[in-house]
Parts: structure tokens; sequence; C-alpha cells
């Protein structure tokens, strides 16, 4: 599929007309101070951080909470206790300006999920146009992780910024129906070279394969998992922010006679999260939470599906309120 | 020359290690420098080489009382629920404690969550601790990769810029209205003490919010916590909150809804605010570490505000003064206890 251009100009324009047919968000200023994903406003002026957002966008496709179904529990009602699908979402979603690591997230999720309706459904709702990265933060580190500031996976578009225009990469055949309209026009030869420059930059080494190389036990009983689980409060800081934990639990909400049965956000931090109904918990201790986040991101996940269970967004190591810094474990982990 | 701070770490040191050298406690916790800029990471020191990480900056901003009770009982030898501890005296931590941080463990003491006898705290008479996020708006929210520190102003660093600010000008709003920045309890000192602080409108931001229409400060409050992820950083950093199950995890009953609906955000956070009421100490903690950026330190500095107000109190000054909510004294006041509203008497 062949690459076009679009004057930045325009671009508002350009989400403006797509509004009718999708619901778009993209990075907004809150007013706490952050960018956060928010709908797209016309006439607001498009705003695009360096990096990422402060919300990751598994949201869109994992919502706090996701409604699995209804339900009934009045005896006397004719439809108790039958179960009723929640409507599903008409409108189509679109994000714009998702970053590399975030658009890849999607992709690393899809696996765990690739059975479960609720996820797909969503997958197939919602459009991702990406923004590739010209600049990193002190906090990225995709390239350890198998990612790339370039990197286009899990997008339908891929824009590059250059100076007054960005270069529009079709990635899916859904992609490339968003640039039919005449807004788009033929990128010039030094355009498309500015972008083979940037594209053509080296990538770091993908700690994925040397980890699944690595004794499960060995790292598992390793000495500096007691350091690091001292200073960590056990909050869901990392995880909820985190685009690639995806972790819930169930819960029925009642009211008078009518219920809901919610999937929500859970974090291997909290302590109920391995609780047994006997009151045993298996991951009773602080240590064993900790660990479990990186054994799982960075052992099980790897074991099991290929890659590692971390993009490299950098959003655990800008908001652990106690610094805990994952680039710090993920190397401790590889010397081992 | 050294800044206040560096002498301060220093001294922090040299106590710690002539502690663990002695074997006078087995763990010392402090705090040394974190991985990104303005970042400082509690960190459990064990033996003298441990101790030459420990440092101080104006970043400490999580009370490190949190950790006590849990630290104290990982040297306790293992043993079920209700069983009692054994006899004979137990391995000591060492702890550093600002005033505020003091004032949590004093508190902690009379809730019998840590041991008096169990602790060497080194006192650090606070200079104020800063807000990330009044840094971060001096400088236009663009990425900071540099902090130095000077006694009175830090000299920030960004991809193409670097500016000056005025140290106290992004101090924390719980550290500028603090009137008590000393350690009330302590068995060694650094530096000198600096004496209470007058500050005569103290509770401002509360009296603001007050001053607003019912209407008006339900919307404040909806608002404000309207983006509130449910990670309960707020919770898990307070020294107060130790409830071995809390109740917004229980789920039999389910007191409170678990995902992001507005109702139930509103009710963890009306209920974790009156926890702490005649306990909290106003450390800011809970807000320092939000990830949204949540002012949920004014709910509880409003419960502070009506316990000085009410009951002449403020928690972590003497330890042997009772917590206004466990004790009953006649005197009490009693006209806002909710009672039944006759015909006629409503407003
Ligand atoms: S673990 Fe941290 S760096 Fe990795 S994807 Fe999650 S938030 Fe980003
Ligand atoms: S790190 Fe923890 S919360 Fe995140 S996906 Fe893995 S087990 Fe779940
Ligand atoms: S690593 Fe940090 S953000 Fe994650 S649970 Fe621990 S303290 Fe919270
Ligand atoms: S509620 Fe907040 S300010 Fe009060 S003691 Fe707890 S962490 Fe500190
Ligand atoms: S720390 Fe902030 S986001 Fe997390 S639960 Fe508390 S108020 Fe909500």
């Amino acid at each position: 599929m062949k690459p076009l251009a679009i004057e930045k100009t325009l671009v508002e324009d350009w989400l403006g007309d797509l509004c009718d047919d999708f619901d778009v968000f993209s990075p907004s200023m809150t007013k706490k101070g952050f960018y956060d994903w928010a709908p797209f406003q016309s006439g607001t002026g498009l705003q695009v951080p360096t990096g990422v957002p402060k919300s990751s966008i598994k949201t869109f496709f994992f919502p706090q909470p996701e409604v699995l179904f209804h339900f009934k529990a009045s005896v006397s009602d004719p439809d108790a206790y039958r179960l009723k699908e929640p409507d599903c979402q008409e409108r189509k979603a679109l994000l714009f300006g998702v970053r590399p690591c975030d658009a890849r997230s999607v992709v690393l999720n899809s696996m765990p999920y690739e059975p479960d309706p609720y996820f797909q459904a969503r997958r197939k709702n919602t459009l991702i146009v990406g923004l590739l990265c010209k600049e990193s933060c002190s906090t990225c580190f995709c390239k350890w992780t198998g990612g790339s500031p370039t990197g286009r996976e899990g997008m339908d578009l891929a824009l590059m910024e250059l100076e007054d225009s960005y270069l529009v990469e079709p990635v899916s055949e859904r992609g490339q129906a968003l640039i039919s309209s005449t807004i788009f026009r033929k990128p010039k030869e030094q355009e498309i070279s500015l972008v083979q420059e940037l594209y053509a930059r080296k990538n770091g080494e993908d700690a994925a394969s040397t980890l699944r190389g690595k004794e499960l036990m060995a790292l598992y009983e390793a000495p500096f998992w007691n350091q690091v689980s001292q200073s960590c409060i056990n909050c869901g800081t990392c995880t909820f922010l985190c685009p690639t934990c995806y972790c819930f639990d169930i819960q029925d909400e009642t009211l008078r006679g009518k219920g809901r049965r919610i999937r929500y956000w859970d974090s291997c931090m909290f302590p109920l999260f391995t609780q047994h109904a006997s009151g045993h918990n298996p991951r009773g201790d602080k240590i064993k939470r900790v660990r479990n986040r990186f054994m799982h991101k960075f052992k099980y996940f790897p074991d099991r599906f290929g890659p590692v269970s971390c993009v490299g967004c950098g959003r655990c190591v800008r908001d652990c309120p106690v610094n805990i810094d994952i680039r710090q474990v993920l190397s401790n982990m590889l010397g081992v | 020359m050294s800044t206040v701070n560096e002498k301060i770490a220093g001294q922090i040191q040299q106590i710690a290690t002539q502690l663990l050298e002695s074997k006078e406690v087995a763990l010392f916790l402090g705090y040394t420098q974190g991985t990104v800029p303005g970042a400082m990471q509690p960190f459990v020191a064990r033996d003298v080489e441990d101790a030459k990480r420990l440092s101080w900056s104006s970043f400490c901003v999580v009370n490190l009382a949190n950790y006590l009770p849990g630290l104290l009982r990982s040297l306790e030898p293992p043993r079920r629920p209700n069983e009692p501890p054994p006899e004979g005296p137990l391995p000591k931590v060492g702890v550093v404690a600002t005033g505020c941080w003091s004032r949590n463990m004093v508190v902690q003491i009379q809730e019998n969550q840590i041991d008096r006898e169990r602790v060497v705290i080194v006192g650090v008479p606070s200079r104020g601790m800063v807000d990330r996020r009044k840094l971060q708006e001096s400088v236009g929210q663009r990425e900071i990769t540099s902090i130095q520190e000077d006694d009175n102003s830090l000299l920030i660093r960004g991809n193409g810029f670097e500016k000056v600010i005025n140290r106290w000008d992004v101090i924390r709003d719980n550290c500028q209205t603090c009137v008590h920045p000393d350690p009330v309890i302590y068995d060694r000192l650094v530096g000198s003490l600096s004496g209470d602080r007058n500050i005569p409108d103290r509770f401002r931001q509360v009296e603001e919010i007050e001053a607003l229409s019912v209407e008006e400060r339900w919307n404040w409050f909806q608002e404000e916590i309207s983006s509130c992820i449910r990670c309960y950083a707020c919770r898990n950093v307070c020294p107060l909150c130790y409830c071995p199950t809390c109740f917004v995890d229980d789920s039999r009953p389910q007191w409170v809804g678990k995902s992001k609906e507005q109702v139930d955000t509103a009710l963890f956070h009306i209920v974790r605010a009156y926890h702490c009421a005649g306990r909290c100490t106003d450390c800011g903690s809970c807000e320092s570490v939000c990830p949204m950026g949540i002012k949920m330190r004014l709910f509880t500095r409003k419960l502070q505000k009506d316990c000085l107000e009410l009951f002449d109190f403020e928690p972590g000054l003497d330890p042997d003064i009772p917590l206004p909510l466990t004790t009953y004294s006649t005197s009490d006041p009693e006209d806002f206890i909710l009672t039944q509203i006759r015909k006629g008497d409503e407003k």
C-alpha cells in the first residue's frame, strides 16, 4: 500500500470528517496538567505530546468495567435468571495519535484474549491511527522489548510527523479506506526519503529471547527480589496504567432484583488477587506479588507466547510512587 | 560547600552506619536516590555497605511510617495470626522521621501498630517536600531531564531549556501550611529543631471550598474524583491504612462497587477520608503518589480542621493524649450528631 501525505493544517479537518463515522479520540491536555485520552473536538487544536499520554489505550478494548451480561434476579419476574447480552457498541471508535508502543500492546494482549468475544469485538470495532516517534522520552525503552519508535504493528494507519506535513502509510485495508479523501496528496520525494531515514534507525536488542533461555527457577529465586519488594507499596498504579496488564476480576452487582455481571481490572499487586475461598493465599507476601508482576511480563508470557509482555512505554517508571524502575529489574533479570 | 540536604544525607548515613554496625538495629529505613529526575526511593539498608546508599532531598514524599509495621513483623519469627509475639527483646528498626512522619508513628504507637521500644527514630526537621505537579507546571509540562537542588532554588533542565525556580514556590500544599515541621518523638536528631510555625490561614484551601454552596461543593467533589482509576495508591501509601482487608476489597458483603463507576469512586473516597478522621497528620503522601493528580488530601484536611475546632485536637502530638474518636468525654460537642428533624424545624 502506497503512502500519501497530508498538510498539518488539514489534519483537523480530516478528523472532523471522520467524526461522522467514528467516535474519534485523541490525547488532550487535562485540567490536571497531563495528557490523557479524550473525545476529539474540532476547533480546539490538535495536541500531540512527545511520548505516551497518561492512560494506555487498553480502556478502549478492556473497559473498566466490561458488562458481560444483565440478569433479573427476582423470582416473580418471567425473565428471572435469563441472561441478556449487553447492547453492543454500535459506532466504531477511532484512536488518533497512538504511539507505536501502545499500538503494539493491543497485538500482545490479543494473544491471551484470542478466544475472548468481548475483547475481539472491541478490537474489530476500533481503528488505530498511529503516530510514529521522532523523539523519545527519558522513560521510553520500547527498543528493549521488541518494539521500535517507528514500529507499525497493531496500527491501521501510521503517520510520521515531518516539517509541515505528515506522511501517512496505510497498514491495513481498513486504514487504507480512511485516506481516500482528496485532502491527501502524493508525497514528495524528499518526504519519503526523510521517513526512510527514520525507519532505518537501529533498534536495540530485544530482551525476549535471552529471557526465554533463562532457567525459570533461577529467576524465581534470584536474590534481588527482596530489595525490590521492600520499597513497593503494592498499589495498582503500575498495572493499571500499563497497556499490557490485562488481569481482571468478576463480580455481580445486583440492585432491586436487577443485576449485571461485570469484569473489572485487577492487579497481581493486590493481596486479594490470588486469595482462595479457603482463606489460603499462595501469594500472601508482598515479595511474591512483586516478583509475579515481573516474572509474568518477562518470563511466563514469553515462554508461552514468544514476546515479553511489556512494550517499554515507561508509564510504570514515570508514575510508580516509589520509583521502582522496571528497566532496572529487567537488567537484573537479564543478569541472572 | 555542601547543601543542607547533602549535610542531612551525610548525617543520616553516619547514624545508620553506627546503628547497623553496633547491631543496635537490624534494618535501617530511609531513602535512596531514584532513577528518574526528582524521584527518591524508600530504601531498607541492612548493612554498612547499604548505608552508603542512603540519601536525602526535597523529593522524599512517601511517609516512611507506612513501612514500619511490615518491617518490624518481617523481623519476628513466623507465627499464626492469633499467636502472641515471642518473649524477650525483638530486633529493632532504625527509621528517618520528619515532623509528620513522626506524628504518624505516634498514632501507630497509640493504635498498637508499632512498639516504641523497637524503633530507633532519627528525627529530621522538615524543610518541606516538592510537589512534582507544581514543578511540572513551572516548566510548562515539558519533560524534565535533570534537577539540581540548591538550598533555596532548583535548577531544572530539559530538552532545549534550563530554568531556575524558587524552591518554596513548588513545595507541597501540606508542607507550606504545616505548623509542626519538627519531629515530635526521636532518639537521634539530624540538624537542629526549627520550632512550630505560625500560619494564620493554614486551612485556607478548605475554607474556600466550605464557602461554596452545597451544589457547587458536590460538583467540585465529583469533578475532583472523576479521573480516579481506583489504583489505591493513596490508600496503600497511608500509614493509617493497615486493615488486613479494606472495605473496598471485601466482596461479602460488597460494601462498594469495584469498577470505575462514579458513585463507587465517590463512596471509596468519602469512606477512606472518614476512616482517617482524627488520625491523619496531613503528611500529604496520598496526594503526592496519586498518578491522576487528584487532591484527595483536601478531604482529610477538612476533617482535620473539624477535629481541631470540635475537639481542640491535632493527631500525633502526644502519645498520652488519646485519639478523639477512641475516647469519650461528657464535654464532647454533639450538636453535629444527626437527630430526627421535627416538623417545622427543617431549614
Ligand atoms: S510494564 Fe511499564 S513499561 Fe512495560 S508496558 Fe507496562 S507500563 Fe509500559
Ligand atoms: S503483571 Fe500482574 S496484573 Fe499485569 S498482566 Fe501480569 S499478572 Fe496481570
Ligand atoms: S511497583 Fe510501584 S506502582 Fe507498582 S505496585 Fe509497587 S509501588 Fe505501586
Ligand atoms: S490520609 Fe494522606 S495525609 Fe493523611 S496520614 Fe494518610 S497519607 Fe498522610
Ligand atoms: S491514588 Fe489517585 S487514582 Fe489511585 S485510587 Fe487514589 S485517588 Fe484514585
